[in-house]
């Protein structure tokens, strides 16, 4: 047996941090400062917070003023929609709904379900077609029923298990016709599509530096000034008074770093990694020819996210093939990272149609900055003996 | 040479703690979530955090909840302890609380709790008769700091606990600024909840620890993924987790010995600028507060000049709070004491950390001295 490099294709999980980003996580890590502190120290450390800002705000299409930094996409879910319902409703108590599409990220779905149950909301479910893209047909309908009790509507900007991206435009559109504020989870998004904030006409959208080779620990809502949402964390007022705490400069500052080298090398890393998928799949169709491979087949900003490809294999348990490619030193997953270890079918695939088996069956591959063709090669070498094994052993009767 | 007198602002990052968390900023770069080998590197590394946390601090691993810092914990706490418990809609905390405290509490008050401040006597102390007498059948949560970000009193936790305890009701004690210098030891404070910012101990900004008993219902404050056993969802910061352990194994290891030490020449520094400076005096606790922290009010100063002038000198230092900083209130915390508005803003916060040494406190002193003796005239 030979010893093999770790093939990490999970990278919508996290991916690593990208070289220019620790240099400067680390450098900013020798200083002191509190960046509220008037005297020196926190002046420079004030400094670099706004210029991290701007930076950030500028590849964003947002102004430096709309970017509230926190702790993460997840913090960033909860701050948006959570505070949207207590400030839209604060002002009109009529205002107690919350359209959501079906396949949300948990760090959305959960604020929601808890809105429900524990701040009277009412929560709406929007389906998704067969490719995972939300009914805007369905989400009218559901507007015009009472435009005037709808508190906000969430829609992600591209699906962390499909990678399909979301009609977000024509949310915006449809919700602007009724004043009804509308967030984006574009933490998937945010690495591998051009954001513009501004021209999205989005009042709310989330990013985490850790999809885009940052961090973990730190993200931002981006949320236009006009909006005020009640906050999550209450304290010294820091950050437009929308989110206290002490601010992690160094965290920011590698944050800021990672979105610029990202964002810059964007369109080559986007290409690149589009060839990959497609190697990827081919391959895959070829090795494994009952391989369905789900979503959106088209490529493009439009479409798809150009790093992930979600695959089922009948008859197969994901959960098997998994552990089989864990062994083999390749790593993916079933889905999202955050439902990794618990036996359930995917809400995605199930909004989206499938039935539970066929969810059950299925893996997501996911590409980043570190991929390379070898990683691919790699996983189609051993694909074949495992996609044996895993059909081999069949799935686990249903309870 | 530039003396850094804000640790309480915030304090350098430890070498040990960053090369701690170095391998789990490059190498071990996993999502503790994930289900394979990567995602098991990054979960062990976390699970090894966590344990020790939990016997440094002699608590279940599964009662400790990572945060993202100080005033994140706080929220958790106030709000998910509050919303949580089924004993009624009042809630105390000190007056003298740091606003992730205090605004926290407002908050509930805007949700139709009723928040009742529990004043403090003329040191900043929290006595446990004042607490008794706020206590109703219907209170649900007490909250007072462990010691005070301003005036560095160190509070009777043990004993407002006691007292919050026989009336039923939880207890949440902000020890943030005390986890540097004062043992964290739940059991033997009574408390039912403490949270602690790591980067007062040595670690970078952006990590922090809340303790919840599991026998007190609490609600989580960031809902999602489910991590951390739902008490926090958000993907884990590893590398965050295993340097506040460090740093807290750190400030373990020397706390004793250091706070003898550091206490003394906190004591020295008061005497030089209680000597040197007319006027001056002393804000919060002469004993009972914290090693590394020294407060004074400088009557017929502007604090903010005294500030600039020792800036310009190489002296860091600041008013009280940083959160506040800015601000043209007199801050919450003196004017809870009885000082007088403009006596209050003339508050001047010296504090320093393990490195301090006498050299530096002697300058600073003597600096203080010569830029009050400039803004204020001799007086008669």
């Amino acid at each position: 047996m030979t010893e093999q490099q770790t093939v990490y294709l999970d990278h919508a999980a996290t991916t690593p941090m990208v070289p220019e980003a620790i240099a400067v996580m680390t450098e900013q890590l020798a200083r002191t400062g509190n960046a509220s502190s008037l005297h020196a120290a926190g002046r420079a450390a004030r400094r670099t917070v706004e210029e991290a800002r701007e930076l950030v705000a500028s590849h964003l299409g947002a102004r430096p003023s709309e970017v509230v930094f926190c702790s993460g996409g997840t913090e960033a879910n909860n701050l948006a929609i959570k505070g949207l319902f207590w400030a839209r409703r604060a002002t009109d108590p009529a205002r107690t709904r919350v359209l959501f599409s079906a396949i949300e990220h948990h760090a959305l779905l959960d604020p929601v379900t808890w809105l429900a149950k524990h701040e009277g909301a009412a929560v709406e479910t929007t389906p998704v077609d067969k490719i995972g893209r939300i009914r805007l047909d369905a989400l009218r309908a559901a507007v015009e029923t009472d435009p005037g009790s709808v508190a906000a509507i969430t829609t992600m900007w591209a699906n962390n298990e499909m990678g399909t991206v979301q009609p977000v435009r024509e949310v915006v559109e449809l919700a602007a016709a009724h004043g009804i504020p509308v967030h984006s989870d574009a933490v998937q998004a945010a690495g591998y599509l051009p954001l513009d904030f501004g021209a999205s006409g989005l009042d709310a959208m989330t990013v985490t530096a850790h999809k885009l080779g940052g961090p973990v620990g730190v993200g931002a809502l981006v949320i236009r000034r006009e909006v005020e949402p009640v906050p999550l964390l209450h304290g010294g007022g820091q950050e437009r008074d929308l989110r206290s705490g002490t601010i992690g400069v160094a965290l920011i500052a590698a944050f800021a770093k990672a979105v610029e080298v990202t964002l810059a090398r964007q369109a080559e890393t986007t290409a690149r990694i589009e060839a990959l998928r497609t190697r990827l799949v081919e391959g895959l169709t070829r090795v494994v020819p009952d391989a369905i491979v789900n979503g959106d087949p088209e490529p493009g900003a439009g479409h798809r996210l150009p790093n992930i490809a979600h695959v089922t294999f009948p008859g197969c348990e994901g959960d098997a093939m998994l552990m089989l490619l864990d062994a083999q030193g390749v790593e993916c997953s079933t889905g999202s990272a955050c439902a990794a270890g618990v036996p359930q079918p995917s809400h995605v695939l199930l909004a989206m149609g499938y039935d539970e088996r066929a969810a059950r069956g299925s893996l997501r591959f996911s590409l980043g900055h570190t991929s390379t063709e070898a990683d691919v090669d790699r996983l189609l070498a051993v694909l074949p003996a495992v996609h044996e094994r895993a059909l081999a052993a069949g799935m686990v009767r249903q309870r | 040479m530039t003396v850094y007198l804000d640790e309480a602002a915030t304090s350098p990052v430890r070498r040990e703690v960053l090369e701690a968390m170095w391998p789990y900023l490059t190498g071990v770069f996993g999502n503790p979530a994930s289900h394979h080998e990567v995602g098991a590197a990054a979960r062990s590394g976390i699970d090894r955090a966590r344990q020790e946390v939990a016997g440094l601090l002699g608590v279940r691993p599964g009662e400790l909840t990572f945060t993202s810092g100080g005033t994140e914990g706080a929220n958790a706490a106030v709000k998910g302890l509050a919303l949580a418990a089924p004993r009624g809609r009042h809630v105390v905390v000190s007056a003298v609380e740091h606003p992730a405290v205090l605004e926290s509490a407002r908050w509930l008050g805007r949700l139709g709790f009723e928040v009742t401040e529990v004043g403090v006597d003329d040191r900043g102390t929290v006595t446990p008769e004042a607490l008794d007498a706020v206590l109703r059948d219907d209170t649900t949560l007490v909250s007072v700091q462990l010691a005070s970000n301003e005036v560095g009193t160190v509070q009777p936790v043990a004993g407002l606990a006691a007292v919050a305890a026989a009336h039923g009701v939880p207890f949440h004690t902000d020890a943030v600024q005390a986890a540097p210098w004062l043992p964290l030891d739940p059991a033997a404070l009574g408390v039912q909840a403490l949270s602690i910012s790591g980067h007062k101990l040595g670690t970078p900004k952006g990590s922090g620890l809340l303790w919840v008993d599991r026998r007190t219902p609490w609600e989580p404050l960031v809902h999602g993924g489910g991590q951390q056993d739902g008490r926090r969802s958000g993907t884990e910061d590893v590398a965050a987790a295993v340097g506040l352990a460090t740093a807290l194994r750190l400030a373990a290891t020397d706390r004793d010995a250091e706070s003898v030490r550091v206490a003394a020449l906190r004591d020295t520094l008061v005497a030089r600028v209680l000597d040197a400076v007319p006027g001056a005096a002393l804000t919060g606790h002469a004993t009972d507060r914290l090693p590394g922290h020294a407060s004074f009010v400088l009557p017929g100063v502007s604090g903010e000049a005294a500030l600039i002038g020792l800036e310009e000198r190489g002296v860091v230092c600041s008013s009280g709070s940083a959160c506040a900083a800015g601000s043209d209130e007199p801050s919450h915390v003196l004017t809870a004491m009885g000082l007088p508005r403009d006596v209050a803003q003339t508050a001047v916060r010296l504090t320093f950390g393990r490195g301090a040494t006498a050299d530096e406190l002697e300058h600073a002193a003597r600096t203080l001295a010569a830029v009050v003796a400039r803004l204020r005239p001799a007086a008669g």
